[in-house]
């Protein structure tokens, strides 16, 4: 079979016909609504970023000290041990410089570029990391390896959420 | 194991917005499955359908809404799903149907319907993410490849220069492939002019939101003798997967790639893959993807794949072409539909039925891959004509 025999299907739609009607849609806007449970490990961590603190869990079998904190060891696979109060500093394991909303859409002109970074954490073991964005930085000097640590709401503002933290920002 | 081959393929065209329905281009792409090699749904003992996140169309239970388009009503019928995986992973689910003697005849089909979801796909990807501990930060899709990409050029000193050209070498390849969304003459300056949207990423580097299905047949050595002179032979599969922790995991390289190709390596034989393969199909959504997966699936060393891009080795006329197809870059990305799109360009490649994107000398053996969840998941085919 060659597909150049074929006279292949599917219709490409012009955005104009869907906005004139001339091809017809059905519309749906859904409104569901949910409510997460933080769980255990999470919810601690939770409860320890209210009060501005990092926690972790170590495993007692390979002696990893994770972040985010877990119940059980997914490469021993048993329960984890102690929680572990960690540093608030780390070092940038990589980082990007978004330009572009969710949607792909443009951030608005002037507006800064958001920051995403994987920042690992002093305290918990080799390479474990969390996804968070970084603040007081200039985008031109962000580096791989820069030492950075997190800024904090103020104790009235936090409501045990990721974002207690703002941001981290570079160390000098 | 049962040896099982392929026998038959069909494909929509690859669009940004389709007016046919998922169960109407399910239907288009199964039919010419049978067309192609002479059967008819009787000749099907049992179907299996990959699409990816019911986000996308906003219907629940996908599987069992597209079952009627995938020919499956009164007739052993499963849909799976693994991410972006899931295009090579239905052809290996089929594999299991066949190799264990449960049927001698299974259609694949393939479905992605991206445009229903408004203003933009990207907003079914949001709930990708830990929904505690991520989602407050408001990632996009974007942040995790530009993450993965910046640590893979940090890793082994390549520049986005570097890495550009598979975007130009897969767009241009898709102006041959007759389902193609954006096929393309471009340079690597075009590609590096581009609109950065998440650095190092910039607007040619990746691959469009798309609508389309595809389709192959599978079947016992028994049957396959009766229906073609041509079988091409699944002789490998592999599946992995890895941690969705962010930096518990390598991000330069992907592990669970290599372990999927380890295993589908070892039950076709092949002893040295980066010799032995001789046409490739690996995932490619965003340009560097090609790469990162060129080297896990150990077709070069690690930090080494950008160099056989730069020398031509992966161009049709090199010594070993990847996404001769177009690949998502230049055909598009409907994702599951994606994968089977690269199973049935290996397919045509080994039957020396690609036309305009056959690659030279007869190849014997290829392999398709893909790749998806939050950099976790490798799905791999060995193909032999």
């Amino acid at each position: 079979m060659v597909l150049e025999k074929f006279e292949l299907k599917g219709t490409g739609l012009k955005s104009q016909a869907v906005k004139d009607g001339s091809v017809l849609t059905m519309p749906c806007n859904p409104k569901l609504q949910y409510s997460w449970d933080t769980g255990q490990a999470v919810g601690r961590y939770l409860d320890g970023l209210k009060e501005g603190k990092l926690i972790g869990k170590k495993c007692g079998g390979c002696n990893r000290i994770m972040i985010p904190p877990r119940m059980f060891c997914e490469l021993c696979f048993k329960d984890t041990g102690d929680w572990v109060e960690l540093e608030d500093t780390g070092k940038v394991n990589t980082f990007s410089i978004c330009h572009v909303n969710w949607d792909a859409s443009r951030l608005p002109q002037g507006a800064l570029p958001h920051l995403p970074a994987v920042i690992e954490i002093d305290g918990a073991s080799e390479g474990m990391g969390i996804l968070h964005v970084l603040g007081e930085a200039d985008p031109k000097e962000i580096k791989i390896g820069m030492k950075v640590k997190a800024v904090w709401k103020t104790a009235n503002e936090r409501a045990g959420a990721i974002t207690d933290i703002r941001y981290f920002k570079p160390l000098r | 194991m049962r040896r099982v081959a392929i026998v038959g393929a069909g494909i929509t065209k690859f669009v940004r917005r389709a007016q046919e329905t998922g169960k109407e281009l399910s239907f288009e792409a199964t039919k010419m499955a049978l067309d192609s090699c002479g059967l008819t749904l009787k000749d099907i003992d049992m179907v299996t359908l990959g699409t990816a996140p019911d986000a996308f169309d906003g219907v629940h239970m996908k599987g069992e809404w597209l079952s009627d388009g995938a020919g499956a009503w009164r007739k052993p019928y499963m849909r799976n799903f693994v991410g972006g995986g899931t295009g090579v992973f239905a052809p290996i689910h089929g594999f299991f149907h066949v190799a264990s003697g449960m049927a001698d005849t299974c259609m694949v089909v393939c479905e992605e319907k991206m445009s229903s979801c408004y203003p933009h796909p990207q907003g079914a990807f949001k709930t990708i993410f830990d929904h505690t501990l991520e989602q407050p930060l408001n990632p996009t899709l974007i942040w995790i490849f530009a993450l993965e990409m910046n640590r893979y050029m940090n890793t082994y000193g390549l520049t986005k220069k570097d890495i550009a050209g598979v975007s130009v070498k897969n767009k241009r390849n898709a102006l041959d492939h007759p389902s193609a969304q954006i096929p393309e003459n471009i340079t690597v300056e075009d590609v590096l002019n581009s609109e950065t949207l998440a650095w190092p990423v910039n607007r040619l580097d990746i691959s469009p939101a798309s609508d389309g299905a595809a389709a192959v047949i599978l079947c016992s050595e028994e049957k396959a003798k009766k229906i073609t002179d041509r079988p091409v032979w699944i002789s490998g599969v592999g599946w992995n997967i890895d941690t969705a922790y962010w930096a518990t995991k390598d991000l330069s390289y992907p592990r669970y790639v290599e372990k999927a190709a380890r295993q589908a390596y070892e039950m076709a034989g092949i002893k040295e893959p980066h010799k032995e393969i001789q046409v490739a199909e690996p995932y490619d959504p965003f340009s560097y993807k090609e790469l990162h997966h060129m080297e896990g699936l150990l077709l070069c060393k690690k930090g080494e794949a950008a160099r056989m891009l730069a020398d031509g080795v992966t161009e049709r006329t090199g010594n070993l072409p990847t996404c001769p197809s177009g690949g998502a870059l230049g055909v598009g990305n409907p994702i599951a539909a994606t994968g089977l799109m690269k199973i049935i360009e290996i397919f045509l490649q080994l039957r020396g039925e690609a036309g305009k994107r056959q690659v030279p000398g007869n190849p014997r053996v290829g392999l398709a891959q893909a790749w998806g969840d939050l950099m976790q998941v490798g799905t791999v085919v060995v193909m032999k004509s």
